[in-house]
């Protein structure tokens, strides 16, 4: 597990310096790109975790599609080349404390439910039959209610998009 | 790959993969831009196209890195530096992504991906995010809007792509599209295997609605709305000039030559011939000859596939704006759904 761990770590370090950025860069635009690399970290470290087909979605959904509309909406709006000095808002204040109560809720959730428990030495890695079978099997009800939540989503966009 | 290079180190597998990988990448573009762009485009406009450089004008090409290679690498004064330089390089990495899951042969293979096909969709993704920032990043108007017109475009045109693939892989029972490549040269279609199974027979619709989808994701005419000369200069390549510029220029056709790989996997059988010509029972007992062979069915499958873009590209004028995302939304995707819709119920009931 050697080489995974220091992969691990190599990723992880460049999630956090790119995640820091995100908020810390005086330009949307920029701040975007580095939200990119803290996606494509996500994928890399679910490559490390053997699960190819998450590793792949999270680029299709996030890189490819989300990533994509955010840069169209902010180019199409608002984004100008060079820095920007009015992205600093009261809310920060908030933000910070929030953010770190999510960190340690987490940290702890992750803790307690896995302990001290290892990856098996050689993962396997997961077919797209048993996802497909866990997802149209057990885990069948959180499935439809995620649909039921994007087609919400979809019917109230083309309400607020009808001129009508 | 994996029987080939057995005793090979791990280093030079990964060596002979990345020098595998350019040649796949460089070769085919080389050869399109050639056969197609300066020769096929010129007799189509009655002309004879590059004749001085070598014979038969064949080196032209070299000339021509040769010019973009010694010009000046100009970054407008205003632009986003850093980005601009960044932009073609990442469009050019989309390709090499791209053409990693491409099968070329019974053991000729960069990686054996379980979810090739949905991966290579995955990656081709994110050369929009190369256009993208190319576009914001040059500092001009004609550049962005052509760089949101691209994005509009290829979001809008993945969708159809995506689900016609899906009607393949419905057939197929797999992604993986060299287990794809074995189901259609080892099928047989109403009990005659004389010639396989190719999709492109079973799968026509989803055929068309992939060879739309990527002619529009390769912004060829006439969905070449983010590059139209006319009313954007040149889109978002405007500002790009020498070496920056040949990036994007060689990302376009190399990008052309992965997907029409990709396509006549999905639907053509890729580098197979049919098992039952020869007497192979499953892969493991196809002869070693077709290594070789292999990639040159592969290839011609590509030129062909490549040909019809090209004689699409050189005959049509181009969408306008409207007309482009109506024709994505309103036609290929209600289309391609009931194919998927189709192809599954007649899956369950054969």
């Amino acid at each position: 597990m050697i080489a995974q761990n220091i992969g691990f770590w190599i990723i992880a370090v460049l999630m956090v310096v790119s995640a820091l950025r995100v908020v810390t860069t005086n330009n949307v635009v920029h701040a975007a790109l580095w939200l990119v690399v803290v996606l494509a970290g996500a994928a890399g470290q679910y490559i490390l975790l053997a699960a190819e087909f998450v590793a792949i979605t999270q680029v299709l959904v996030y890189i490819g599609a989300v990533m994509v509309l955010f840069l169209f909406g902010t180019m199409l709006t608002r984004a100008r080349i060079g820095a920007e000095s009015d992205l600093n808002n009261s809310y920060k204040k908030l933000g910070i404390p929030v953010g770190l109560v999510m960190l340690v809720a987490m940290g702890l959730a992750l803790t307690r439910s896995f302990g001290d428990e290892k990856l098996p030495e050689s993962a396997k890695v997961v077919s797209i039959q048993e996802v497909s079978d866990q997802i149209f099997g057990p885990y069948l009800l959180p499935f439809w209610a995620l649909s039921f939540v994007l087609l919400a989503a979809v019917v109230g966009a083309i309400v607020l998009a009808r001129k009508d | 790959m994996s029987a080939l290079l057995a005793e090979v180190p791990y280093w030079g597998q990964s060596l002979l993969r990345v020098l595998g990988g350019i040649v796949a990448v460089l070769l085919p573009a080389g050869t399109i831009v050639y056969i197609f762009l300066f020769k096929m485009m010129s007799f189509m406009q009655s002309r004879l196209g590059p004749m001085e450089a070598g014979p038969y004008g064949s080196m032209q090409l070299f000339a021509e890195v040769g010019k973009w290679l010694q010009k000046e690498d100009i970054v407008p004064e205003r632009a986003d530096a850093r980005i601009f330089k960044m932009a073609p390089v990442i469009v050019l990495l989309s390709t090499f992504l791209l053409v990693a899951v491409v099968p070329f042969g019974p053991d000729a293979w960069f990686t054996d991906f379980e979810t090739g096909i949905f991966y290579a969709l995955a990656v081709s993704s994110i050369s929009v995010l190369g256009i993208l920032i190319a576009g914001w990043s040059s500092a001009n108007k004609y550049s962005l809007l052509g760089g949101l017109r691209a994005a509009g475009q290829l979001i809008a045109y993945e969708l159809p792509m995506v689900l016609a693939v899906i009607g393949v892989v419905i057939q197929a029972e797999t992604m993986n599209l060299q287990k794809i490549v074995v189901a259609q040269n080892s099928g047989s279609m109403f009990g005659i295997d004389t010639f396989g199974h190719p999709y492109v027979i079973s799968q026509f619709i989803g055929f068309v609605i992939f060879m739309i989808a990527i002619q529009a994701e390769l912004t060829q005419a006439p969905f070449d709305m983010p590059i139209a000369e006319s009313e954007l200069v040149s889109g978002y390549m405007t500002e790009y000039s020498g070496f920056r510029f040949l990036i994007f220029f060689i990302g376009e056709f190399a990008t052309a030559g992965v997907f029409a790989m990709i396509a006549s996997v999905l639907f053509l059988g890729g580098w197979g011939v049919p098992f039952s010509w020869f007497g192979w029972t499953s892969i493991d007992s196809i002869d070693n000859w077709m290594n070789v062979v292999g990639p040159l069915i592969m290839f011609t499958k590509m030129m062909l596939l490549v040909f019809i873009i090209m004689w699409i590209r050189f005959s049509y004028p181009r969408l306008r704006e409207d007309q482009l995302q109506r024709f994505a939304w309103k036609g290929l995707i209600p289309v391609a759904l009931l194919n998927i819709a189709v192809t599954s119920i007649l899956k369950v009931v054969f």
